[in-house]
């Protein structure tokens, strides 16, 4: 893969009907990048992201994910990357250590190294207390970790997250951002969407999505100089509104 | 959730066993009786002391037994004419007259054949005793038939309906079950979660079959348990042959309930679909109406129907002690059907939109 690009997006298109959620997007995001992927509701993120991650298939363009073809090769991508969707999506009926052991068993983990990841995941994030129980009963913060680390369970090249933060309360966004620091550290892109322009700040590189279109792709730094504002909120209001 | 997959059945299976007969019993008789003699009076005795039928009323018209019918307060009014005694001594003939209430017309059949065997009898003995020895010699003798019944010599309806009924719960949780279950991750976000793993369309499928299959089997085996300590129903046949076809009918009812779970986007819609189906399916089963007095085109459908082959098999079973060669019609058409249904659940799950 050129410029070690983990994700290269050339006129991606998606038509429902008549209308265009995604009208021709191009973009790419470095290994290692965190990637912010902004934009108002109904602006096309999640419909991009469904895209990227294999489970909706565009109607124009190119993409490769992780070296992947989406058009192709869905199922290859989905074997690396992670994902965690703004829906808490593990299961609330098992206990945390069932989930863990649950989805590294469908992502082929050996018995062995599903034990070394649990014990590793329960040591980092301190879970010693609630392991055994049934994740449906752990506050929302509690599961948004739980569901980002069973996200990089796997060590996936990339982890999409989609408005990972939504909900929570601003603690446990900041020990969040960190441990997405530190799974980009570890040489793991990130590829998150947010509504909260504060986290845009922590990327490495911004994209704003205004109808269907990427309007914007940089630094926020460069952005911020480019329109002419104090921080990103100012900059998204700027795009968004025109 | 766990109890009420098991308790609802059970309860559903006591209950309606004793509740679905076709016996009919506690008939609401009433007469006319212009006759007023001996042997108008021993007619009705008789009627009196039949176990099917409930003298309730006399009246002294028609009319007034009719204006009862019409209130629903009699089903059958039987109406003895005048010189009814005299007639049947001197011309050695004569009729009565028999209303009965036909709003069911199923029930009204069976009350027309009790009423007739109570009459026939009562002519029987009627002509012992008018007859004199010189007629007897001449008298042309009447056919009897003796029937035998096979296979449930005690005409037991319970005998008949235990095993259907055990059959349509079996169905109609495991198809509920399965037919929820994907639409309800559907609901939840955790469908989305597993369409962005590696794991393999069938694995999916087989995954979300597996559960119900078991539950389907534990289902099965405490519905025989009830039938035979609480019914004692007989079990001729062989137990593993009804779990081997089972395992495979099972599989038709679940691979159904995840292919109706794929096209829908709330549980309320998959419950709904899986309703129609379900109650097609019974009705049009064998299990309240022989199949083979329904118009050809329905026959036709029921071919369709797994329902029907599952009543048959523990029918055959269990009453009659069938074996593999037996029910192996109903096996072939149950596990191509099994293939198709599965396939067309493995085929219709895309993780892909």
């Amino acid at each position: 893969m050129k410029n070690n690009n983990v994700i290269e997006v050339e006129n991606l298109t998606k038509k429902f009907g008549n209308f265009t959620a995604v009208n021709s997007i191009t973009f790419e995001v470095k290994k290692g990048e965190i990637f912010g992927f902004l934009g108002a509701n109904g602006a096309g993120k999640t419909t991009a992201m469904k895209m990227l991650i294999g489970i909706s298939k565009p109607t124009s363009g190119k993409a490769q994910v992780a070296g992947f073809d989406v058009f192709t090769h869905p199922e290859d991508i989905k074997k690396n990357i992670g994902y965690m969707s703004q829906k808490f999506a593990l299961y609330d009926d098992l206990t945390v250590k069932e989930n863990i052991t649950f989805f590294g068993g469908i992502y082929g983990l050996s018995r062995a190294k599903i034990k070394e990841k649990r014990n590793e995941l329960v040591e980092e994030l301190g879970l010693q207390d609630i392991v055994n129980e049934l994740v449906g009963s752990l506050p929302l913060g509690w599961k948004q970790k739980i569901s980002f680390s069973i996200a990089l369970l796997h060590s996936p090249t990339i982890v999409f997250l989609d408005e990972p933060t939504g909900g929570v309360d601003p603690i446990t966004r900041r020990q969040f951002w960190e441990m997405i620091y530190k799974a980009a550290n570890n040489g793991t892109t990130v590829f998150v969407t947010t509504h909260y322009m504060d986290e845009a700040e922590y990327c490495d590189r911004v994209s704003i999505m205004v109808d269907g279109k990427i309007e914007a792709l940089d630094t926020p730094k460069k952005l911020k100089e480019k329109y002419n504002a104090d921080n990103m909120n100012d900059v998204f209001l700027k795009l968004a509104r025109g | 959730m766990l109890p009420i997959i098991f308790v609802l059945p059970i309860l559903q299976l006591v209950i309606l066993s004793n509740a679905a007969t076709f016996e009919i019993k506690n008939i609401k008789f009433s007469y006319v009786d212009h006759d007023k003699t001996s042997f108008s009076r021993a007619l009705i005795e008789k009627f009196d002391a039949s176990t099917y039928f409930n003298v309730v009323a006399e009246f002294p018209s028609k009319k007034e037994a009719n204006a009862a019918m019409a209130k629903g307060k009699v089903d059958v009014i039987l109406e003895i004419p005048r010189y009814f005694e005299r007639d049947l001594l001197k011309q050695k003939n004569t009729a009565i007259s028999v209303a009965i209430n036909a709003i069911d017309g199923a029930a009204a059949g069976v009350e027309n054949v009790y009423i007739n065997q109570i009459v026939q009898d009562f002519n029987k003995k009627a002509k012992v005793a008018l007859s004199s020895p010189s007629d007897t010699v001449n008298a042309p003798k009447d056919i009897v038939t003796i029937p035998s019944f096979w296979y449930n010599k005690t005409l037991n309806y319970k005998t008949f309906m235990v095993p259907g009924i055990l059959v349509l719960l079996v169905t109609m949780i495991t198809l509920f079950l399965s037919g929820m279950n994907i639409v309800r991750e559907k609901e939840i976000g955790t469908l989305e979660q597993m369409n962005v793993t590696p794991i393999k369309k069938y694995q999916f499928i087989i995954g979300k079959l597996f559960p119900f299959w078991i539950l389907g089997f534990v289902l099965l085996t405490v519905g025989l348990t009830i039938a035979k300590v609480i019914f004692d129903v007989p079990i001729i046949g062989s137990l593993g042959l009804i779990y081997f076809y089972t395992a495979f009918y099972l599989l038709v009812v679940l691979g159904m309930g995840l292919f109706i779970s794929n096209f829908t986007d709330t549980q309320q819609q998959a419950m709904f679909i899986s309703w129609f189906f379900v109650v097609i399916f019974i009705l049009m089963s064998g299990l309240f109406t022989p199949i083979e007095s329904m118009p050809m085109w329905a026959q036709y459908i029921t071919e369709f129907n797994p329902v029907k082959y599952f009543v048959q098999v523990t029918r055959m079973v269990m009453l009659k002690g069938a074996h593999f060669n037996d029910i192996l019609p109903q096996l072939t058409k149950t596990i191509i059907y099994a293939i198709i249904m599965n396939g067309l659940a493995v085929w219709s799950y895309q993780k892909t939109t």
